[in-house]
């Protein structure tokens, strides 16, 4: 069962952002990063805001991740959430993919426990329709 | 500048603010063109005047639509100002300046009509956000969700500001909300007791800590300083004024959170700070009284911050201090109540009290205020700001 209800909104990929959700799909976290000076970046764009190349390479992370910021949601601002309330969003960084921050939820834990700097670990929400979300958990010590 | 390049406003109008889902009597296109009608009239003017029209905010009430209801005879500007909600509040008045100085254009009014019963909520879930399948799957929908993590990291970096300083800046627009007759809070007085006990939204924003959700129009007239001599009121100059943003803020809280690390825990106005400033020539100290976009009660703190007026980090001691208080405070901030308690109309409400105060018809008057700062919506891209002053 999806950690949302069926009503989330799930991603729509367009054009730009395809390769990452269908990394995601295949459970892969890969983020854009350029060809040619290797700078990371993320939501993904056609062009290196670095060195201004349109060469893309992508660079997977094993999904170890540390809690960069959080905050926890008391609101249903959508239905599809009201069984989750209250949840976390948190932003996570990657050691193995630096410059990059993340969007996602921080789970399997309670919510007064979260805090910055927190090491965290991906795993793979199956939403449906062969799509894979990026969710992360406390790391196992 | 000299003051005769300079661009004046004029005229502002308004119409009743009420909750959303409030006009429902006549439609959201109707409620900006009596707020376009009240501005001119308080200047003094007719649509004969006018000449151009300024939006922002994907504005739904179209200039070219506007020329038609009103009548005006030629129009030589209308232009809009990307980006969503309250960013663009004070650089659609920024561009209405340019445009007078410019010479394109003789008198432009910019507007901004609101009537969330009649099109959507903004503090909601919404198809299209920028970026948005990087954060609605994970259930971060709305603005005050997306500002809370700000709030949050800057608070974490900064532990001296504290939760009560945020209920500190919501008490503050009630009690300025319960001298205004015209707010929506007028009436409804708020302890700082009230304001603990209001529910959590997104930590650390309690619901006292989010704008309103309200229907109503805002207008302003912006002219030159001849025009401005012969209208009704006291001309009101634009010092200054700009709109812009800092590196990676397109895809910054409101996209997926990627601006820049030496940015993060700010409301993206560092640069335009400093550039407004110089551009009016005047520092922080010489401000007399603000009217700081007030989405997220924590945003005002780092607002206060960014913009000169405390230390970075010291926001917190700032409105403790009792700085932002009417009218004892070195630095009256939204004397109507702004937009957490008088009402939101996307920063126009907030810029139209800053002329008010410019005036002495604020029902919170500073003594003799010449200088006032405005800003347009703050952590967003583009973000604006004004400094306008009375000569």
């Amino acid at each position: 069962m999806a950690y949302f209800s069926d009503a989330m909104p799930a991603p729509h990929p367009n054009f730009d952002d395809r390769d990452f959700w269908n990394a995601c799909a295949g459970q892969r976290l890969q983020f854009q990063a350029c060809a040619e000076c290797g700078t990371a970046r993320h939501p993904p764009t056609p062009v290196c805001p670095h060195c201004r190349s349109f060469k893309v390479a992508w660079k997977q992370t094993a999904g170890r991740a540390e809690v960069y910021n959080h905050t926890t949601i008391h609101h249903a601002s959508h239905e599809a959430v009201k069984p989750n309330l209250p949840y976390v969003v948190g932003v996570v960084t990657f050691p193995d993919v630096p410059g990059v921050r993340l969007v996602t939820n921080v789970t399997d834990v309670d919510p007064g426990q979260v805090h910055i700097g927190m090491p965290v670990q991906l795993w793979w929400d199956a939403i449906g329709e062969g799509m894979h979300i990026p969710r992360f958990k406390p790391a196992s010590t | 500048m000299a003051s005769e390049q300079s661009a004046y406003i004029a005229g502002v109008g308004q119409t009743e603010f009420k909750r959303h889902g409030g006009i429902m009597d006549r439609s959201q296109f109707q409620v900006a063109a009596e707020a376009v009608l009240a501005a001119l009239a308080d200047a003094g003017m007719t649509p004969d005047d006018v000449d151009g029209f300024a939006s922002f905010s994907n504005d739904a009430n179209e200039a070219a639509l506007m020329q038609v209801a009103l009548g005006v005879p030629q129009m030589r500007w209308s232009s809009m100002v990307w980006g969503g909600g309250g960013g663009g509040s004070c650089a659609a008045v920024a561009q209405a300046a340019a445009a007078v100085q410019a010479g394109h254009a003789q008198t432009v009014v910019v507007y901004r009509g609101l009537c969330q019963g009649q099109t959507r909520r903004f503090g909601r879930f919404g198809e299209g956000r920028t970026h948005g399948n990087f954060v609605h799957p994970y259930g971060l929908f709305a603005p005050a969700q997306m500002l809370a993590l700000l709030v949050r990291r800057h608070m974490h970096l900064h532990p001296q500001i504290r939760e009560e300083h945020l209920g500190m800046v919501a008490v503050n627009a009630r009690a300025n909300a319960n001298r205004n007759p015209n707010a929506v809070m007028h009436g409804k007085p708020m302890t700082m007791e009230d304001y603990f006990n209001s529910r959590y939204i997104a930590e650390p924003l309690r619901l006292f800590d989010c704008c309103l959700e309200t229907d109503g129009g805002c207008a302003m007239v912006v002219t030159t300083a001849a025009r401005a001599r012969d209208a009704r009121k006291t001309p009101v100059r634009i010092l200054a004024s700009g709109h812009g943003s800092g590196p990676g803020w397109g895809s910054g809280p409101l996209g997926s959170q990627n601006m820049p690390e030496a940015d993060y825990n700010s409301t993206n106005s560092r640069r335009i700070a400093r550039e407004l400033f110089a551009a009016a020539g005047v520092a922080p100290a010489d401000i007399d009284v603000a009217q700081i976009y007030d989405h997220f009660s924590g945003m005002v703190l780092m607002a206060l911050e960014e913009y000169g007026f405390c230390d970075v980090g010291g926001s917190g001691d700032f409105v403790a201090q009792g700085n932002i208080a009417w009218k004892t405070g070195k630095l009256p901030i939204n004397t109507s109540g702004g937009q957490l308690s008088e009402a939101y109309v996307h920063g126009m409400n907030v810029a139209i009290e800053g002329v008010r105060q410019l005036r002495g018809e604020s029902t919170s008057q500073v003594d003799a205020a010449r200088l006032c700062l405005v800003t347009g919506g703050l952590g967003v891209s583009p973000t604006s700001a004004m400094i306008i002053g009375r000569d």
